[in-house]
């Protein structure tokens, strides 16, 4: 564990040592900030909701910009074999990778709070449904960045690394929009399987274990994936 | 001690390495040698347990590479050949980063910097990014990145390409003290670097080992015909040719004329003709400026042995 801790220090530090970071949070921001901003006084309503209504949209292209060159990059250059070659496991450094972008998407996450800030000056937030929006954020950003991860470890090519993670992140979020044109009994499943689901459904302030299970299997299942991608050159 | 049993890899229908066997002891050095595809950084990624082998077994003071991999990576330190470094990252940063993985205690660190930096001429360059850093500097900082941590093994593949010939005879000095201690193993195609560095040779051609040896059996066993080089004053081309002719052993005669007339002579295998040639020479009253009997080089040697296993799996 140590060691996927000194990787994820590495990995933040290459994205906050190179332009990518300050790129990506300062689009984050703009984009969030421009969308919030116009339609909150049309609402004169002091609640989040339009933001955590709003970034997971965002989060469909700014998660897949922050994980593309997680391990792609490392294929293409080749490092992979000096950091496997390390007296470090494949899932130490996985769990690192993924931990690095996670770390980068809670802190454009946090940024957000100062909307949070100037609201409470002027209106009377509710504490609770913002905090259950935040967590919400959190896991799908969690989710997203795990999928990011597994993408990236398919290929040495940063933008087919981008698009698979893109097209898996919109895939299960709009999975459940499908239920109109499918059998009603395929429902629960296509709900279950939906990112955009649990992510209401936790957003609305009730907090299951069942949301956070779903989080966690997915989370889980891509670094797997990734880590059985990452194995891949052992095959004999 | 490195044991290498019967290691085959395949990649699809691609045999890159077949059936090769060997053993390193410790303290040895040891030079892969062979044309580029040969199966040398084949070999080196499964000794450094990037892979598995196809098939045979490989181990590393009685560990398998696989089985043990974990502890068999901390032993050793690795070059690979493309030398890929993380160029956002500054020497210092990137060097600190491998040595907390390689587990160098924190207390160590500054020394074991220090060190690596002297070793490998990094000292101004520590703080420079490695993006910036000229093809010559990034070699070392993987150099250093192998050995930051006392390794007993390292394995470096092509470790002295991309520098310049003052830069090359540093690492091949510092390959030799370091193989005082440690067991090396590097990989090359540049031949004079193997004469200069290394204990023991392997020649590997098309994925089989064609030849194992020090440099010094290797070209007495694989020698080719003798050459001799001379230059004469006092004579001219035909003359010295008809004094020649009666000197036993000639294979091949070429004379060139000029102030002084030079020759070259190729001569029966195993055989020294400079006595004979000299005193040939000196009857007649000329003078010998030169005479110089070229021996058998390792480059001859892995021309011979590697262009002949072409021949014969045609």
């Amino acid at each position: 564990m140590r060691n996927a801790w000194l990787l994820c220090q590495k990995e933040l530090r290459s994205y906050f040592n190179s332009p990518v970071a300050y790129i990506v949070l300062t689009v984050f921001l703009l984009t969030t900030g421009f969308f919030f901003t116009s339609s909150l006084f049309l609402y004169d309503q002091a609640t989040m909701r339009t933001l955590f209504s709003l970034v997971p949209v965002i989060f469909l292209f700014f998660v897949p910009a922050i994980t593309m060159r997680l391990l792609a990059e490392e294929k293409r250059s080749g490092s992979i074999e000096v950091l496997v070659t390390l007296p470090t496991r494949d899932w130490e450094i996985i769990v690192g990778k993924f931990l690095a972008a996670w770390g980068l998407v809670i802190v454009a996450v946090l940024l957000t709070l100062f909307y949070v800030l100037s609201l409470s000056m002027i209106g009377d937030l509710d504490g609770g449904e913002t905090f259950a929006g935040y967590l919400g954020l959190v896991l799908l950003g969690g989710a997203y960045a795990a999928i990011g991860t597994w993408s990236s470890s398919l290929t040495r090519n940063q933008i087919v690394a981008f698009i698979i993670s893109m097209a898996i992140i919109a895939a299960l979020y709009m999975v459940d929009d499908l239920l109109p044109i499918l059998p009603m009994s395929l429902a629960p499943v296509l709900q279950f399987l939906s990112t955009s689901y649990h992510y209401e459904n936790i957003s609305r302030g009730v907090i299951d274990t069942r949301d956070l299970i779903y989080y966690a299997s997915l989370i889980f299942l891509m670094l797997y994936l990734a880590h059985h991608a990452l194995a891949s050159r052992k095959w004999k | 001690m490195i044991q290498v049993e019967n290691l085959t890899k395949q990649y699809g229908p691609l045999v890159a390495v077949r059936d090769v066997s060997f053993t390193v002891s410790t303290g040895e050095i040891l030079g892969f040698l062979g044309p580029n595809g040969a199966g040398k950084t084949t070999t080196m990624k499964v000794l450094t347990c990037f892979m598995p082998p196809t098939a045979g077994r490989v181990t590393i003071d009685g560990m398998d590479v696989f089985e043990k991999s974990l502890e068999v990576r901390r032993r050793i330190g690795y070059l690979p050949e493309a030398n890929p470094l993380y160029p956002e990252m500054n020497v210092q940063e990137y060097l600190t980063f491998i040595a907390g993985i390689r587990g160098v205690a924190k207390a160590k660190l500054g020394d074991r910097l220090d060190a690596v930096a002297a070793v490998c001429g990094l000292k101004e360059m520590m703080r420079r990014e490695i993006g910036e850093l000229s093809k010559g500097f990034r070699q070392r900082v993987g150099l250093a990145q192998a050995m930051i941590h006392e390794p007993d093994i390292l394995i470096l593949d092509e470790p002295t390409s991309g520098l310049d010939p003052n830069q090359i005879v540093e690492i091949r000095n510092l390959i030799r003290r370091l193989g005082e201690e440690k067991t090396v193993i590097l990989s090359t195609h540049i031949l004079p670097e193997v004469q200069a560095t290394c204990d023991r040779v392997l020649i590997i051609n098309r994925g089989r080992l064609v030849a194992d040896g020090t440099p010094h059996e290797l070209t007495t066993q694989f020698h080719g015909d003798e050459q001799i080089q001379l230059e004469v004053r006092g004579t001219t081309g035909d003359l010295l040719k008809s004094a020649l002719a009666t000197v036993p052993g000639i294979v091949w005669l070429e004379v060139a004329d000029g102030k002084d007339v030079t020759a070259r002579i190729t001569a029966e295998r195993g055989s020294d003709l400079r006595e004979p040639i000299s005193r040939c020479i000196v009857d007649q009253g000329w003078t010998i400026l030169e005479l110089h009997r070229e021996r058998t080089s390792l480059e001859q040697v892995f021309r011979q042995l590697t262009s002949t296993e072409e021949g014969a799996d045609a």
